[in-house]
């Protein structure tokens, strides 16, 4: 593969002695839709904002297309960061804020008129050149940080969990305008999220991070369908986590039950973590599947119903779209590629790093 | 009609504090000693000593703005760079004066810069001949830069305060340097402090009269000492009352000027 343009190599932050990011190796290349994607406090804003030249890193290197740009401040870096809370500038009006950048580097004055009607016709705001910052609502002011980052062209666009302050529905139409953009500029966008739906619908690539480690890196669907460990099925969407033994490959044992899987090369008789999603479990009638069991919560979420059923001394979640009332005697059965095996942690430590190996 | 009741005191507290006095002082300056309307009490400030009076107070009052400015601005932004954790102290070591007492604080300049005060045998001990300081121009600049500096302080400091971090960082994202940071973004959001700092420095300044009493020996005359020795010494309410009248008609016309400038600074940035 070509070489990347962006490259984290070894990068290490630490705030006040409490390490943020410990060795941490990333990769990002050319038109990449990346997410970083993690819990509060999982380093990944550290990561953008090194990335944005905002901090330095105690250990490790930017790389830039393979150039070191570990040293160089953000106003000399090729690329644009669209900020958390839009961070507009209120003595300026919508057209000046845009035209910043662009003033800054000395582009002529029609130049900068085509780009501020160019910019706006992007984010769907034509004629708010005039506008104050204070008139426009908070998606508005979203789009116009966007407008005022991507006018200067930039290789990379950095985004700090730029839908966090925007309702529901509002977070839904900016989730496809975004991909929209980047399908229309053809540039690279680095996105931080604590959303996992943000993450699954806009990125192609997912990186899940926790406690200062890449725990996972992958397309959505890698992410989703095969958590490399309990800490990414559980981040990501909705899953029953149990341990379970591997008794030999394709066969694992689960709450004293046998099941039949696809997973190979874990060795005999090895304990392991066994994720298996609540839409891939099948009730049916009592001794028709793996394990009975009854059921004793139900939910209506709208497309399916959410149950709980307990067997094996387990509370398994269940989501179908037939309901199975409370009380009901009712059996459990899985597909052999609905099951997903994963290495079990040995130690706190590991659990962190267990990807990063 | 209770809602009514409850502004009851403001009604009186505004007819007793403002009204009622503001009327007098009017009456007063349009009124001669015989009791006929008149403008000579107000046209008296162009006579040469009240002229010179004037012009005396409006050039020392500048300076020191300019002073407090020049020191409170930078002093501002370091505030705002400065850790959490000492910031409040800081804030508070530079305001605390502000809290002791005025005359208190001027009779400190006045032993300090006196022939034979603090700096003076400070300078002599070190073999320097001693500065006539006090009774100057200089030591009432020094007296009225002291006096008011934390009035320029802390509307700066505020202003400063609340500028978001991320738009300054934005601003550098968008590739302006430090110069550039503070030109465009720093400086113009920080207009309405510089503007309310210079009305609580410069409005003072210019009325005082107990600082070049004390500082001056009253050899320096200001028009807050003109106006003061009309209706202590001089027993002449109307020329007073006059003279202070055109000295609220001064300070509303540099108010406004300022506001407008308020207004254009903002926005107006390229």
């Amino acid at each position: 593969m070509s070489t990347p343009l962006i490259e984290l190599s070894h990068i290490s932050k630490a705030f006040d002695g409490d390490i943020i990011l410990d060795d941490l190796n990333l990769k990002v290349h050319e038109n990449e839709f990346i997410t970083l994607l993690g819990p509060s406090g999982c380093g990944k804003t550290t990561t953008l904002r090194i990335i944005g030249g905002f901090e330095k890193p105690d250990m490790g290197q930017v790389l830039f297309e393979g150039k070191d740009i570990t040293q160089i401040p953000p106003n000399k870096r090729p690329l644009n960061t669209v900020f958390q809370k839009y961070a507009l500038f209120t003595n300026m009006s919508i057209e000046e804020n845009i035209a910043f950048g662009l003033k800054i580097s000395g582009k002529s004055k029609s130049y900068i008129q085509d780009k501020i009607k160019y910019a706006l016709k992007l984010v769907n705001l034509d004629g708010f050149e005039k506008r104050s910052v204070d008139s426009l609502s908070g998606g508005q002011q979203q789009r116009i940080a966007i407008a005022r980052a991507i006018v200067n062209e930039p290789k990379v666009l950095l985004l700090d969990e730029p839908l966090g302050a925007l309702d529901l529905k509002l977070r839904q139409d900016m989730q496809y305008e975004l991909i929209r953009l980047k399908n229309e500029l053809g540039i690279t966008f680095i996105f931080v999220t604590h959303d996992q739906e943000e993450a699954l619908t806009m990125s192609d690539q997912v990186v899940v991070m926790n406690k200062g480690y890449i725990q996972q890196m992958g397309t959505p669907e890698q992410i989703y369908n095969e958590p490399e460990n309990a800490f990414v099925a559980d981040f990501i969407g909705d899953s029953n986590i149990l341990p379970g033994i591997m008794l030999h490959d394709r066969l694992v044992r689960i709450l004293n039950t046998d099941f039949v899987c696809v997973d190979e090369g874990f060795g005999t008789n090895r304990p392991v973590d066994v994720v298996i999603r609540p839409e891939d479990l099948r009730l049916g009638a009592p001794g028709a599947g793996s394990l009975d069991g009854v059921v004793t919560h139900l939910i209506f979420k709208g497309v399916h119903y959410e149950m709980e059923v307990l067997a094996g001394g387990f509370e398994w979640l269940v989501q179908s779209t037939k309901c199975w009332p409370v009380g009901m005697k009712v059996s459990l059965a899985v597909d052999p590629f609905d099951i997903q095996i994963m290495h079990k942690p040995e130690s706190e430590d590991e659990e962190a790093m267990v990807i990063d190996a | 009609m209770r809602r009514k009741l409850l502004s009851a005191p403001y009604l009186v507290w505004i007819l007793c504090g403002t009204l009622i006095p503001m009327a007098m002082v009017f009456y007063y300056g349009l009124t001669g000693d015989q009791g006929g309307f008149t403008l000579s009490n107000i046209a008296a400030i162009a006579e040469t000593g009240h002229a010179k009076a004037l012009w005396t107070s409006v050039l020392l009052s500048l300076v020191s703005t300019v002073i407090c400015l020049l020191l409170a601005y930078p002093l501002g932004l370091i505030l705002k760079k400065s850790g959490m954790g000492q910031k409040g102290l800081l804030v508070f070591l530079f305001v605390l004066p502000m809290w002791m007492n005025f005359l208190l604080r001027t009779m400190a300049w006045q032993v300090l810069l006196e022939k034979k005060g603090v700096i003076n045998t400070i300078l002599q001990s070190l073999g320097f001949s001693g500065l006539r300081l006090i009774n100057t121009p200089t030591a009432i600049v020094m007296g009225m830069v002291y006096d008011f500096l934390p009035f320029m302080v802390m509307p700066i400091y505020n202003v400063l305060a609340k500028i978001d971090d991320r738009v300054i960082e934005a601003a550098r994202d968008l590739g302006a340097n430090n110069f550039q940071v503070f030109r465009y973004i720093i400086l113009p959001l920080s207009v309405p402090g510089i503007v309310s700092g210079v009305t609580m420095v410069f409005v003072p300044a210019l009325t005082t009269f107990v600082i070049s009493n004390m500082l001056g020996g009253g050899k320096i005359l200001l028009i807050g000492n003109v106006i003061e020795q009309e209706f202590t010494v001089g027993n002449n309410w109307h020329l007073g009352a006059g003279l202070s009248l055109v000295m609220m008609i001064f300070i509303l016309v540099s108010m406004a000027f300022i506001a407008k400038f308020d207004k254009n600074g903002e926005g107006n940035t390229f």
